[in-house]
């Protein structure tokens, strides 16, 4: 009888939980959630201003051409033959994907405590609908670099769209990947080093000029290699530019090293989070 | 009836004065005597080993199990500190315990908080999807339930305004209707009526009464003893971090309000460790008598007036001062508040030594049990220097002396005061009138 009584049980709560414990079938369920939060984060951004969803238009926009007048009419960098503004567009909008999915994220407890304290959900919940969220302003962007794209296509300029064009979306999942496994590492350790927290904005800029965006890899001295070699984002912007322009330089194989990576990254990314998860209501 | 609930030997720590103040040297250091197999160089030096483990731990909850059947309502009592609010965030999975473990059956939601996850941009139709899936709605369930938590909440005119708009009441409304329309199998409910008005923490309990008869398991804290008594079938009373009494809500209401052991012997409060103020001067011992002078915790119903007689040792003159004396029912609701400044509009100045008071109350108490709160407050300030909040008990009896009548229903209200009835009857003139052709 007493047997009997002991099954059925739908919830265990223990001190410990294993690092590979990551529940995604729970997190599954909670996909209305998912789905409410990146409504939110969307509508909620842009009640009461005055642009509303443009800002996702002037953003890249103002940015690369800052960067075109900046770095292509003042410093004189070279752009492997590709027209300038489009050249620095295919560099900021796959970055910027990465860069939000990593900024956003990192705030995820320390953020979202007075939630997090309060009731529980799968705690992935947030940093995926970030990611997902992002995905919105990205297709935007995505968008105008395939208009302007197409303008210089048609006007004659130097663009050759290649085959590698068919890998975007392996790029495009990586950079969700590392933008979300960075992300949640930094969130996971910011529990304990609040310092993370500041590192952040500014590591991600540094990273940017360690990574091929605002140059081509192949003008970077010989000295200088291996820096931009040893970065796994190398690859994935380097791959996305020769795909829509014709130049770049990247091989099969870098892109399937930088995979791994990006798999290993964000598996470290779910170990510390599920390990910080249940008690970092205590830390922070 | 199946357990649906089983906490078993669950305990928390924290680790007192890490919290928030870990710096990435300080766990270096740590790990690197670990490492070499030296002590701990940031624990506190004093003391053995072993009192130093315990010296920077804080034992929220020591050892606490307990049982919860299905459809059960469950209380759970404890001052401040307690333990109460570790138990139920680790019950809702906010926090993971130090050791032991939690099993649970069904579909669980708790309710920390109302309100949870709401956006100010947002307006009150929108937070109600929201805060809706936060809490563990799908968003078919919602949709399904949308007319029926509206028409609770009472703000129907406001649904499309953004929830910053709203005062803090309607706020509170609409929140709480979204979490009232949850169907977890298990509710988890914390100090959430302690919001709102009167009427609306009215219609809570009821609708919490509701949701208890339709046979979910709830367990529910709060400060609100009138309303663990009403809601729950049983209570547990948790003190510095162990159970210290599981029961029915009467036993153990009745045991938490008794004043510890050592303190029980009938009026001496020398020292009595349940107090307030700055100490000039304290009450030493209070007792209650009838209108002939003897002692007694006993009175009839309609028996005046009841005598209360204190003893004060002033050790500091104080030139002006305000004696309290307040009544409270065991539940811990205050009945009356009298002050000497009511009968007289100065205050009183007591010199150094011994004082004795007497305050005879002319009141007629409803059958139960009350409680005597003394206090002395500076005047006019009001800064308090001797409060006893639970001074000593007395008990007014349901049957009356001599030919005066009984106290004829249940006990309702707290005070039976002198009314002074009119009762006419109107003339017939509207018969008249329609017997009018």
């Amino acid at each position: 009888m007493a047997v009997e009584l002991d099954e059925g049980w739908t919830t265990v709560i223990t001190p410990h939980r294993g690092w590979l414990d990551w529940r995604l079938k729970q997190l599954w369920g909670y996909r209305d959630l998912i789905s409410l939060f990146v409504w939110r984060n969307f509508v909620a951004a842009y009640k009461q201003t005055i642009l509303g969803p443009a800002w996702h238009v002037i953003q890249p926009l103002l940015t690369t051409i800052t960067f075109t007048i900046v770095f292509g009419n003042i410093a004189r960098l070279p752009t492997g033959g590709a027209p300038p503004f489009l050249f620095y567009l295919a560099g900021t909008v796959p970055w910027s994907y990465f860069a939000n999915n990593l900024t956003n994220t990192a705030n995820t407890f320390v953020g979202n405590a007075h939630l997090l304290g309060k009731v529980y959900f799968h705690r992935l919940v947030i940093p995926i609908s970030i990611a997902i969220s992002n995905l919105v302003s990205f297709g935007i962007q995505l968008a105008i670099f395939l208009v302007a794209l197409a303008y210089y296509a048609v006007t004659g300029a130097g663009v050759h769209m290649t085959a590698w064009a068919w890998m975007a979306p392996v790029f495009f999942l990586m950079l969700a990947g590392y933008g979300l496994g960075g992300g949640i590492i930094v969130s996971a350790l910011t529990t304990r080093y609040r310092d993370l927290a500041n590192l952040v904005a500014f590591g991600v800029q540094l990273l940017m000029y360690a990574t091929p965006v605002i140059y081509p890899a192949s003008s970077v001295p010989a000295k200088y290699r291996w820096v931009v070699g040893l970065n796994p984002l190398t690859p994935v912007i380097e791959g996305f530019r020769r795909g829509f322009l014709g130049a770049g330089e990247v091989t099969l194989l870098q892109v399937g090293a930088s995979f791994g990576v990006m798999v290993v990254v964000l598996a470290v990314g779910l170990m510390l989070f599920t390990h910080v998860e249940r008690t970092f209501m205590d830390t922070v | 009836m199946s357990t649906v609930i089983r906490v078993e030997h669950v305990t928390k720590s924290y680790r007192l004065g890490a919290i928030g103040g870990a710096t990435l040297k300080e766990d270096f250091a740590r790990w690197w005597a670990r490492k070499r197999g030296r002590p701990d160089p940031l624990a506190l030096v004093d003391g053995e080993a072993h009192a130093r483990q315990i010296g920077d731990q804080f034992w929220a909850l020591d050892d606490v199990s307990f049982d919860v059947a299905e459809g059960q309502v469950l209380g759970i009592i404890g001052r401040n500190g307690a333990g109460k609010s570790t138990m139920l965030k680790i019950l809702s999975q906010v926090t993971a315990p130090t050791s032991g473990q939690i099993r649970l059956k069904g579909r669980i939601a708790s309710l920390l908080e109302v309100g949870t996850g709401f956006h100010p941009e947002l307006t009150g139709r929108e937070n109600t999807f929201l805060n809706g899936a936060i809490l563990g709605m799908s968003t078919a369930e919602t949709r399904r339930k949308l007319d029926e938590i509206i028409a609770f909440s009472g703000v129907e005119q406001f649904i499309d305004t953004p929830v910053k708009r709203y005062s803090s009441g309607m706020y509170v409304r609409l929140a709480f209707a979204v979490a009232a329309h949850l169907e977890p199998e298990i509710l988890i409910v914390d100090e959430v009526l302690a919001v709102g008005d009167a009427e609306f923490q009215a219609k809570c309990l009821g609708k919490m009464g509701e949701v208890a008869k339709g046979g979910r398991t709830i367990l529910f804290v709060s400060h609100n003893l009138s309303a663990i008594r009403s809601l729950c079938d049983r209570v547990v009373w948790l003190d510095a971090g162990r159970v210290r009494m599981e029961g029915t809500p009467s036993d153990v209401i009745e045991a938490y309000l008794r004043p510890a052991n050592s303190e029980t012997e009938r009026g001496i409060i020398d020292e009595r460790t349940e107090r307030s103020g700055t100490g000039e001067a304290r009450f030493k011992s209070v007792t209650t008598s009838t209108a002939s002078g003897e002692a007694s915790d006993q009175f009839y119903y309609g028996q005046t007036p009841i005598i209360v007689r204190g003893v004060l040792d002033v050790a500091e003159a104080l030139p002006a001062t305000v004696l309290e004396l307040s009544l409270c029912t065991t539940d811990g609701l205050q009945v009356t508040f009298a002050s000497t400044l009511d009968v007289a509009d100065c205050a009183v100045r007591l010199a150094p030594g011994r004082h004795y008071v007497q305050a005879e109350i002319d009141a007629t108490l409803v059958p139960g049990r009350y409680w005597v709160l003394l206090g002395l407050h500076r005047h006019p300030n009001g800064r308090t220097v001797d409060f006893v909040p639970r001074a000593l008990d007395f008990e007014v009896l349901s049957s009356a002396q001599g030919s005066a009548p009984d106290f004829p229903y249940a006990p309702r209200g707290f005070v039976r005061p002198i009314v002074r009835w009119q009762l006419e009857q109107v003339p017939e003139h509207p018969n008249e009138i329609c017997a009018q052709p």
